[in-house]
């Protein structure tokens, strides 16, 4: 391959230019779409740690199976007492996990956005085909997708445990598809919260604890308040039970929890079991949607300069 | 013991740029809190211990103590930069010491000191109550600081496996097992706030004694033990 074309017309002049062999490429371009979903696809098994160090497989695996090991149990107790129902709704796993699910958003969203914000690889995808809103939707994708994957696997556990156990299989796949919505709502609402904290700061350390903060203390404080005000309220005869609802809406996890206990016929884990009306709940679903899309908008914003 | 550089460059990492802003978040957080109770509730006994115990003692010590305790040394190790502080003439315990007195420092200042304020605000310390919780906050610091320093030097996911321990250990595994609630940092400062209240407002499973000894023994261990880790340190890539 290597002919030598003689630059020069000058005698003893020796420059050359030397062909060594490269070809431009002439295959197929895959395109925007292609890498968008390479990077969701990435980014997903990222969130389980697949594709990286075994050490980075040991915390989303251990999560993983810590929110199945319950439904695990709770389905063989069932099987073997011959229970007519399992002892916890569709609906309310989810609620009763939630620390789990809160420390796997904030381990994995720091994990799928800081890196590339600390190494500095963001201008690097953005050389590619690929544009903002590419990057920001595979990524809050991949990780509402993982957290879906998280929150619903314990659900099928129950769901095909119930089955065995020959539950009433209308009664059962009604609270399934219930609880499938309603995970699916979470996963996106904790998905976005978690990387919008996360794209804030190169620094994983300080953006899990950041996410954490913000699930557990907002969820720490709505309860402690809903709790004084259901006390407060039943010195006074049920006053103010409505303030209960409204402080609800100031929490990822309670928000949820109204939400699925107005429209998915969940039972409330608010204190003194008093969901939203459905009125109220008509506002905690408009919350819940306009939190999705804030932290899709926030993202977008956060993403349109970004380096350089 | 104490190198006053080291310690200046600990703070400006924990508490530099936006960092002392969102940091300071939670204690406003804890504060509003309070003030609206106080609005919905008034002045109650009860009502005080229970937010300062649930919210304030249980919640918001550990995560700023995980934040301040891995935060001290845990990003210099990330990305590398402890080796220019490692090769200088300074002895690896002394820089734990000066680490562990500034990230003490700094729990205390965002965690003791708004429990105080928020028990003032709630009940205006009737009972004693937020004296003693102050008291249990000032001790959790210490311990929590220490804790989460050692697990910043032997870790990389110091702040996940902090959180874990803060969260499921102490709060999951605490409500449901009573034999984990020995070995929780939470009941032993607690256990120093009952003495200090003295009433029944505030009580902890375990005795004054094993918690003092237990309080001293971790932190002088985990002291100990990060200044050990520290020695020989390997720099390992990002994962």
């Amino acid at each position: 391959m290597a002919v030598e074309y003689p630059t020069a017309t000058q005698s003893g002049d020796q420059t050359r230019i030397h062909n060594i062999g490269y070809r431009s490429y002439d295959g197929p371009r895959l395109g925007r779409s292609y890498a968008t979903r390479s990077l969701y696809s990435q980014s997903l098994r990222g969130a389980y740690g697949l594709g990286r160090s075994v050490k980075s497989k040991v915390l989303p695996m251990l999560l993983f199976v810590v929110m199945c090991v319950p439904a695990a149990i709770m389905v063989a107790v069932a099987v073997a007492t011959k229970a007519k129902d399992l002892p916890v709704d569709y609906t309310r796993y989810a609620i009763i996990m939630q620390a789990v699910i809160s420390l796997y958003v904030a381990s994995q969203a720091p994990q799928s956005v800081s890196r590339d914000l600390r190494f500095k690889t963001v201008p690097l995808y953005f050389s590619r085909p690929i544009e903002t809103a590419d990057y920001v939707r595979a990524k809050f994708a991949a990780l509402a997708s993982a957290l879906f994957i998280l929150t619903a696997a314990p659900l099928l556990v129950l769901y095909v445990g119930a089955l065995l156990a020959k539950l009433d299989f209308a009664d059962q796949t009604k609270g399934f598809a219930q609880g499938l919505v309603s995970v699916a709502l979470l996963s996106l609402l904790f998905a976005g919260l978690g990387l919008v904290i996360a794209s804030v700061t190169p620094r994983r350390g300080f953006g899990i604890a950041a996410v954490i903060a913000v699930l557990t203390i907002s969820y720490g404080a709505v309860s402690t308040l809903q709790a004084i005000a259901d006390a407060q309220s039943l010195g006074d005869g049920g006053g103010s039970s409505g303030a209960i609802a409204w402080i609800g809406l100031f929490s990822p996890v309670t928000l949820i929890d109204g939400v699925q206990s107005a429209f998915l016929g969940a039972s409330s884990a608010f204190p003194g079991g008093v969901g939203p009306s459905s009125g109220e709940g008509a506002l905690y679903v408009l919350v819940t949607l306009g939190l999705i899309a804030a932290s899709y908008g926030l993202l977008m914003r956060r993403y349109r300069k970004v380096g350089l | 013991m104490y190198d006053p550089t080291v310690a200046r460059l600990t703070y400006r990492a924990l508490l530099g740029r936006r960092r002392a802003l969102i940091l300071g978040a939670l204690p406003m957080l804890l504060i509003a809190v309070s003030v609206v109770v106080r609005g919905l509730a008034g002045a109650d006994d009860q009502t005080a211990s229970d937010l300062l115990g649930g919210l304030a003692l249980a919640t918001m010590v550990p995560i700023i103590g995980v934040i301040a305790g891995t935060g001290a040394i845990g990003p210099e190790i990330d990305d590398g930069s402890v080796v220019y502080l490692l090769s200088k003439p300074v002895k690896r315990s002394t820089i734990i010491f000066t680490k562990l007195i500034v990230a003490i420092a700094v729990t205390m200042v965002f965690s003791a000191l708004p429990t105080f304020i928020a028990g003032f605000i709630l009940n205006g310390n009737g009972q004693q109550i937020a004296v003693a919780y102050t008291v249990a906050a000032l001790v959790a610091s210490i311990a929590y600081a220490a804790l989460f320093l050692l697990l910043g030097t032997v870790s990389r996911h110091a702040v996940v496996f902090g959180l874990v321990y803060a969260l499921v250990w102490e709060a999951l595994f605490g409500s449901l097992v009573s034999g984990a609630r020995t070995l929780s940092v939470q009941q032993w400062a607690l256990a120093v706030a009952q003495k200090v209240a003295g009433g029944e407002m505030v009580t902890s499973d375990v005795t004054l004694p094993t918690a003092t000894v237990l309080l001293a023994l971790v932190t002088v261990l985990a002291t100990w033990y990060a200044g050990q880790k520290l020695r020989s340190l390997t720099l390992a890539g990002e994962e």
